[in-house]
C-alpha cells in the first residue's frame, strides 16, 4: 500500500491573511503564525499529510506537497 | 418565398418583425396590453428551435434575455409600464455590460396600475432615464403596423450593431388595433448579425476593447474565450476597476457610441414638412390623428405639415431643428403631459413657438381635438 | 489539473476578510470541480451582488457578475440557450433569499439543471453587517442593535418545499463533506441547492460575540450533526447536515426540447 510522505509546505505569504484557521485545526500542531501573522511550518516532521490546512485555507495560501511512499505490511 | 399579407394586431406585427430579425429567445411575464406577444411567441418560437420562457416576473424576464443574449441568441422581452418599471435596473446592466437585447413596452396609462386597457405615451422619458446613472439608450416607436414591423427589425439591428439594449415604445391602441401587414420576403430587409471575434483560442481576447469603428466583437459564453461580464465599471477584459481614467473612458464610450450615431439611428417620416407654416411633431398612435389633420387641411390649402418621429432616443435634435426652422408654429402632438415637448423645445431655435396638443385621459386624441387646439394656438379661435 | 489552474491568480489575494468562510467554500468548490474533471470552457458561473458574489471574478470560467438577487434568472437564460454548459450560481444569504427569494423558489420549481450554492454567513457583509433573512431571532446586527426579531428561513426546507430535486447542507468546518456534496450537486441532473454555513468573523462574529473564525468553525462542528443522527432527537436545536433530497424529475431544458419537437410537428 502507499502512504503519503511530506515533501514540504508551500506557503504563499502574499496571500496568507493570518486568520489562523490552519493553525487552530492542525491535528498535529505543525503550524504557527510568525511575528508578521503569516503561517509557517514550525514542526514539519510531525505532519501527517491530512491536508486539512490546505482544504480549510480561505486564501488558497497553503499547499501540502507530498510524495507517495510505498510501505509493506509485515504480516 | 414571396411577401405574405396578414391582417394583424400591432402585437403580432411586432412578433413578425422580431422573428424576421432572427429572434431566438423570448422571456416574459403576462401584462396587458402586451400579452399577445408572449402568447404568439410561445407558439412560433419553438417551431424554429427558438426558446420561449414565461418567467416569474418582469425582472427575471429581462435578466433571462440578457443571459441568453450572451450565448449568442437574439433576445427580446415585452411588457407594459408596471413591468417596464421593474426592468429598469437590469436594463442598466445591459447598457453597462453592452449586451444586445430588445425590450418592448406597450405603453398604457400610468403611473402605477393606471389604465391597463387604455393608451398613453407616458413612458417616453422613463425609457430615457428610467435606469440610474448616466447612459445612452435607443428607443423607437411607430404609428402603423407596417412600421411596427420595420422598426422592430431596426431595433434588433441596432442592438447588435451598437451592443445596446433597444426599447420599442408602442402603445395600447397600436397593440390591439388590427390592420394590414405585408411581411417582406426573406432578404428584403437587411439584418445585422452578431459581430463575433476572430481572436483564436489561447490568444488574449479583450471583450471590452472597441475596434476603431467603436464596435465590440463578442465571444459567446461557452466559447473558447473565458471573460468576465459585470455591471461594475470594468477594464477591457471585463474586470472591475475604479481607475478614474478607465471609468471616464467607459462612460464616454457608453454615451458616445450612441450619441455620435444619431443620424444612423434616426428613423422618421415626414408629410408636407418642407413648406409647413404649422408643423406638427408626433409619434406612435397620436401621429395617426396628426396625419389625418394634415391630409385633411392640406386639401383645403392650409400649410400644415407633420414630422413623425420613429426614433425618440437618442433624440434627433438636429433633424427637428432643421424641419422646424421655417415653421411659424410648431405643435407637439402626444399622449402625455409634454415629454417630447421638452426635447423639441430644447432642440429648436425659437422654443417660444413650440406648443403642446396633448390628451391624457386614456383615449386617443382625435383629429378634431388636434384641430381645435391648433386654432387656439394660431389665435383663430375654435 | 490542479485547483490553482482554475483561478485567476492575478486578482489574489482576494478581497474577503481574514478568516472569511467564503474562501473555504471556493476552495472546496475548486476541489469538487477538479475531481469531476470539468473543463474551464464548459463552466459558466453566474453571481449576484455581495461578498459571496465576488467569487466569480476570481475563477477562470465564463463569469457573469450580475445584479443583486437576480443571478438565477440570468443563469436560466444562459442554461436554456446552451444546455450542455455547467451552470454554477454562488449566492449570499441575502442575495439568494431576500432580494432574490422569488427567483430562488421559482428556479427550484422549474428544475433547470444548475447548482445554486447558498454561502450562508447570516449577515450582509458587503454593506457592513446588517441582518439578513438567515440571521435569525435573537441575533445582533448593525441594523438590530437591540436584537433581531425577524425569524429566519430554513434554506433546506424552503428549497425542498419549492421542489428542488437536490438539497443539501454542509459547513466550512466539514470540508471533505462539503466537497463531496458539491460534487454530487454538480453531477445531479436538475436544480441543486447546497447551503454552506459560512463564518463572517468581521460582522456576524463580532456583533454576536462568536469569537474568531476558528471559534465560529468550532461552533459548526459542535452545533451540527449528520442527517439522521440520534443526537438530533436528544437536542432538537442541533442543525442537520447532509443530502436531504436527491431525486429525479423532468429537467427543464430536456422538457423544452420535447416542446420544440411538438411545435415542429405542428408547423
Amino acid at each position: 500500500m502507499a502512504k503519503l510522505k511530506l515533501k514540504r509546505h508551500v506557503i504563499n505569504r502574499d496571500w496568507c491573511k493570518g486568520c489562523g484557521i490552519c493553525v487552530h485545526f492542525c491535528p498535529q500542531h505543525v503550524l504557527e503564525l510568525d511575528d508578521q501573522d503569516k503561517v509557517f511550518a514550525a514542526r514539519p516532521q510531525d505532519c501527517v499529510c491530512c491536508k486539512l490546512c490546505e482544504l480549510r485555507c480561505p486564501d488558497l495560501a497553503i499547499e501540502v506537497e507530498t510524495e507517495e511512499e510505498m510501505i509493506w505490511a509485515d504480516r | 418565398m414571396g411577401r405574405q399579407v396578414k391582417f394583424v394586431q400591432g402585437n403580432e406585427a411586432c412578433v413578425e418583425g422580431a422573428l424576421y430579425a432572427g429572434l431566438g429567445f423570448f422571456a416574459g411575464y403576462p401584462i396587458t396590453p402586451s400579452t399577445e406577444i408572449a402568447e404568439l411567441l410561445s407558439a412560433r418560437l419553438p417551431q424554429n428551435k427558438g426558446i420561449f420562457m414565461q418567467m416569474e416576473d418582469e425582472i427575471a424576464s429581462i435578466c433571462a434575455i440578457i443571459g441568453a443574449s450572451l450565448t449568442g441568441r437574439k433576445s427580446m422581452t415585452a411588457t407594459s409600464g408596471p413591468g417596464f418599471s421593474l426592468m429598469q435596473e437590469a436594463l442598466g446592466f445591459a447598457a453597462m455590460a453592452e449586451i444586445p437585447c430588445v425590450i418592448v413596452d406597450m405603453q398604457r396609462g400610468g403611473p402605477s396600475t393606471g389604465l391597463p386597457t387604455k393608451l398613453s405615451q407616458g413612458d417616453v422619458n422613463q425609457a430615457r432615464w428610467g435606469t440610474h446613472g448616466d447612459h445612452a439608450i435607443v428607443a423607437m416607436t411607430a404609428s402603423n403596423h407596417q412600421d411596427i414591423f420595420s422598426v422592430t427589425v431596426d431595433a434588433f439591428n441596432f442592438a447588435e450593431m451598437y451592443r445596446t439594449p433597444v426599447i420599442l415604445l408602442f402603445d395600447e391602441v397600436l397593440a390591439h388595433m388590427r390592420e394590414r401587414l405585408e411581411i417582406p420576403s426573406p432578404g428584403e430587409l437587411p439584418l445585422v448579425e452578431r459581430l463575433k471575434t476572430g481572436v483564436p483560442e489561447g490568444v488574449d481576447y479583450h471583450p471590452y476593447l472597441p475596434r476603431e469603428d467603436g464596435r465590440l466583437p463578442m465571444s459567446d459564453f461557452g466559447g473558447v474565450h473565458r471573460y468576465n461580464v459585470t455591471g461594475l465599471f470594468h477594464d477591457m477584459w471585463g474586470f472591475p476597476t475604479e481607475d478614474p481614467k478607465i471609468v471616464y473612458g467607459l462612460m464616454r464610450h457608453l454615451v458616445d457610441k450612441i450619441e455620435h450615431h444619431v443620424d444612423d439611428l434616426t428613423r422618421y417620416r415626414e408629410y408636407f414638412a418642407e413648406d409647413a407654416e404649422t408643423l406638427l411633431i408626433s409619434y406612435g398612435s397620436a401621429a395617426r390623428s396628426a396625419l389625418h389633420v394634415v391630409m385633411n387641411r392640406r386639401q383645403r390649402g392650409e400649410r400644415l405639415g407633420l414630422l413623425e418621429l420613429q426614433t425618440l432616443w437618442p433624440f434627433p435634435a438636429a433633424l427637428v431643428r432643421q424641419k422646424a426652422e421655417k415653421a411659424r408654429y410648431v405643435v407637439v402632438v402626444e399622449m402625455n403631459m409634454g415629454q417630447v415637448l421638452q426635447s423639441v423645445k430644447a432642440a429648436v431655435e425659437r422654443p417660444d413657438r413650440v406648443s403642446l396638443a396633448n390628451q391624457v385621459d386614456g383615449t386617443l386624441i382625435t383629429p378634431t381635438s388636434i384641430l381645435n387646439i391648433l386654432r387656439i394656438i394660431q389665435g383663430r379661435g375654435v | 489539473m490542479a485547483t490553482k489552474d482554475y483561478i485567476r491568480e492575478r486578482f489574489f489575494p482576494h478581497i474577503w476578510c481574514p478568516g472569511c468562510g467564503h474562501g473555504i467554500i471556493m476552495n472546496a468548490l475548486l476541489h469538487a470541480i477538479e475531481q469531476i474533471g470539468l473543463k474551464k470552457n464548459d463552466i459558466v458561473m453566474v453571481s449576484g451582488i455581495g461578498c459571496s458574489s465576488r467569487i466569480s471574478g476570481y475563477l477562470d470560467f465564463h463569469t457573469l457578475h450580475t445584479i443583486h438577487g437576480r443571478a438565477l434568472a440570468f443563469a436560466t437564460g444562459v442554461k436554456i440557450s446552451r444546455p450542455e454548459l455547467t451552470l454554477l450560481v454562488p449566492m449570499g444569504d441575502g442575495d439568494a433569499l431576500s432580494i432574490g427569494g422569488n427567483h430562488f423558489i421559482h428556479a427550484c420549481r422549474r428544475n433547470i439543471d444548475m447548482t445554486a450554492i447558498v454561502m450562508n454567513n447570516r449577515v450582509y457583509g458587503m454593506t457592513g453587517g446588517q441582518y439578513s433573512p438567515l440571521s435569525g431571532y435573537g441575533t445582533y446586527a448593525t441594523t438590530a442593535p437591540y436584537m433581531n426579531i425577524d425569524q429566519d428561513f430554513d434554506v433546506v426546507q424552503l428549497a425542498t418545499a419549492s421542489g428542488a430535486t437536490f438539497v443539501a447542507r454542509s459547513t466550512t468546518y466539514h470540508v471533505h463533506e462539503m466537497t463531496a456534496i458539491l460534487k454530487a450537486a454538480i453531477l445531479h441532473k436538475g436544480f441543486s441547492v447546497v447551503e454552506v454555513m459560512s463564518q463572517c468573523p468581521t460582522y456576524f462574529g463580532r456583533k454576536n460575540k462568536e469569537g474568531s473564525a476558528s471559534d465560529m468553525m468550532e461552533k459548526f462542528r459542535a452545533r451540527t450533526v449528520p442527517l439522521g443522527s440520534k443526537k438530533k432527537q436528544e437536542d432538537p436545536t442541533l442543525i442537520e447536515r447532509g443530502i436531504f433530497v436527491d431525486k429525479q424529475m423532468p429537467e427543464y431544458c430536456e422538457e423544452y426540447q420535447k416542446i420544440i419537437g411538438r411545435a415542429m410537428k405542428d408547423k
